[in-house]
């Protein structure tokens, strides 16, 4: 097994545990039905947890991808639903706001969690005055696609699936996106090699607007509506996905596939909980104990290939 | 005057008396008084968690507490409950209150020590399960602080009696960094911690000191916020997380770690504070007023980081 490989086995491993114990627990999960409710949600944090995965992977942080998250759903159930053409617009300007946020901080140096910090206040602001109470529509075709019902395998699954392949082929197997995890892994000899870190920097900055806007997207396609405060959980959720995909906070070793069972991971979390029959008091602990249980684990792994 | 410029603190005493200025040009000159006490008491509260976060942020890149929301909660809740309005349980309350931040601080390093993962990280998922212990204690009531803490809370004469507390931590904090070996201990480890291990620095002991204290002043905050505002609830420390963070960037304390200064931490506090009330006197809406926090929280450090370059 190479390196890759083994990295995505823990996080495979522990989705599978987990999913095991939620059939234990209530058999009727193992249908059709059972799994599109169980990962229903995890689409949109799938997504998030992508755009994250973006911004970790050239040695960056973002704190601002929840209020940005949210800012979308205000634009998506609005502007896209009521003037569709507008809609689109404000969503393909505020993903190159993004890209251009990321050359700002390369360019002049600045700490990406302060600047992302700062983002997080304005996108809320932006998004409250969009939707000042909670309200708003789905636009229908995004409606219909999210509560479709393919033969066979629910749409929660195929999405997932969809979203990890691709982003796999493009961070993994094409040569940009190799080119891009080396802004992580070593900037400076990406910059002799020619590469204006400035653009590719923007780039994965714009890569990740544009999964944080299909997030938004996803999220009111499911919810058929949206508040400014729809998807504040999203930051530490998504950072919390990446490294429980087996990713790291520096040298640009993040893994795609990796990242969206992180965010099923953390989804099902929440869910198993309730059938444990325990108070729902404790779901969001639960993500945290999950969290932590995993990468305990990790470090036990880790410990004996070192031997 | 000159050496008093090079001073990054200055800075944010500079914003906090332009937004309290801007202010009083609306109002008139009205209410300067209640302003200046209202802005010493809300500050307060930014400043015992800021000098907190100070000090995790001076351990260098990766440090950050995110768990400072949650044991300000979690702390808040449990010694309220455990006090129930009754006076004479006050002092075991807020030994109660600081026992669970030291309960958490040393919870936390024990992630990040023996996990060996990222601070953040591990902050992160401890504050879930803090949260998720408040949200158990709690059981949505909201008991009321008793009467004497209460009035404590929100008097003062001239200044705020928080604004005190608050002086005193900062003092304390200001002492601690820079006169005790100590301090030099904090400002080694977060510039290099090879180094400063190398030449005999109690790394570990110094990284667990620095987390306890944060978390400890997290609980001590999160107390007198609730007894200020008349009772714990589950998302009084929501905002915080964002304060706190900000008023060590705009303080003028370096992200990246080792080189922190506790002045800066008060005036970026005053400064936050005044700038929300300044913008509510020239009647911005909600959106608004987010929407320029955010855009000069970005300006400031953008402009600290030219002066950086400058010099």
């Amino acid at each position: 097994m190479t390196r890759d490989q083994l990295r995505i086995l823990l996080p495979v491993l522990s989705l599978a545990v987990l999913l095991a114990a939620v059939f234990y627990l209530q058999p009727r999960t193992m249908s059709y039905f059972g799994l599109n409710l169980l990962f229903n949600l995890a689409i949109p944090v799938a997504l998030a947890t992508i755009a994250q995965m973006m911004i970790i992977m050239v040695n960056d942080i973002d704190l601002s991808i929840g209020t940005f998250v949210s800012f979308c759903a205000c634009v998506t159930a609005t502007f896209v639903h009521d003037t569709p053409l507008l809609g689109y617009s404000i969503l393909a300007i505020a993903i190159l706001a993004y890209s251009a946020i990321g050359a700002v901080i390369h360019a002049r140096g600045l700490p990406a969690i302060v600047v992302t910090l700062g983002m997080s206040f304005v996108w809320s602001g932006l998004a409250v005055l969009i939707l000042p109470s909670p309200g708003g529509a789905s636009p229908e075709w995004l409606q219909t696609l999210m509560k479709s019902k393919p033969p066979l395998v629910p749409m929660a699954i195929i999405a997932a699936t969809l979203i990890a392949l691709v982003t796999h082929l493009f961070v993994k197997r094409s040569s940009f996106g190799v080119v891009l995890q080396g802004v992580g892994g070593n900037e400076r000899a990406l910059e002799r090699a020619g590469w204006s870190i400035v653009k590719l920097k923007a780039t994965a900055y714009g890569i990740a607007g544009l999964f944080g806007a299909l997030a938004g997207m996803a999220l009111v396609g499911l919810t058929t509506s949206a508040d400014a405060n729809i998807a504040l959980r999203y930051t530490l959720l998504s950072i919390a996905g990446v490294i429980l995909g087996g990713g790291e906070f520096t040298g640009g070793r993040v893994s795609p596939i990796g990242a969206v069972i992180g965010a099923l991971t953390l989804t099902l979390a929440a869910s198993f909980l309730s059938f444990l029959r325990l108070s729902p008091d404790w779901q969001i602990g639960a993500q945290g104990a999950i969290l932590i249980l995993v990468l305990a684990v990790r470090l036990l792994v880790s410990r004996r290939e070192e031997r | 005057m000159s050496g008093l410029s090079q001073k990054p603190w200055i800075w944010s005493y500079l914003a906090a008396l332009a937004a309290f200025g801007a202010t009083m040009i609306v109002s008139g000159g009205q209410g300067g008084g209640s302003l200046f006490f209202a802005a010493l008491t809300f500050a307060s509260f930014a400043v015992i968690v800021g000098v907190g976060q100070m000090f995790v942020i001076t351990l260098g890149p990766g440090n950050v507490d995110l768990s400072i929301p949650a044991t300000m909660t979690l702390a808040a809740t449990l010694a309220l409950k455990f006090m129930d309005t009754n006076t004479s349980l006050m002092l075991p309350g807020l030994l109660i209150a600081l026992g669970t931040g030291t309960a958490c601080g040393i919870f936390n390093f024990g992630l990040i020590l023996l996990l060996r993962i990222p601070p953040i990280i591990a902050t992160l998922s401890s504050s879930f399960l803090f949260q998720s212990l408040a949200i158990w204690s709690n059981r949505g009531l909201r008991i009321k602080p008793p009467e004497p803490l209460a009035d404590f809370a929100t008097g003062g004469l001239v200044i705020p009696n928080l604004a005190l507390v608050a002086i005193g931590v900062a003092v304390v904090a200001w002492i601690v960094l820079e006169r005790a070996i100590v301090g030099r201990w904090i400002l080694a480890t977060g510039q290099n911690m090879r180094a400063a291990q190398l030449s005999g620095v109690p790394v570990n002991g110094v990284r667990f000191g620095v987390y306890v204290a944060s978390a400890i002043l997290a609980s001590l905050s999160g107390f007198l916020l609730a007894n200020f505002s008349g009772g714990a609830n589950l998302n009084m420390g929501a905002e915080y997380m964002l304060t706190s963070i900000a008023v060590v960037v705009i303080g003028g304390s370096s992200i990246a770690g080792g080189n922190s200064n506790v002045p800066g931490v008060c005036g970026a506090a005053l400064f936050m504070f005044l700038l929300v009330s300044m913008l509510n006197s020239y009647g911005f809406g909600a959106g608004a007023r987010l929407i320029l926090t955010g855009v000069i929280i970005m300006m400031v450090v953008v402009f600290a980081s030219k002066r950086k370059y400058a010099a």
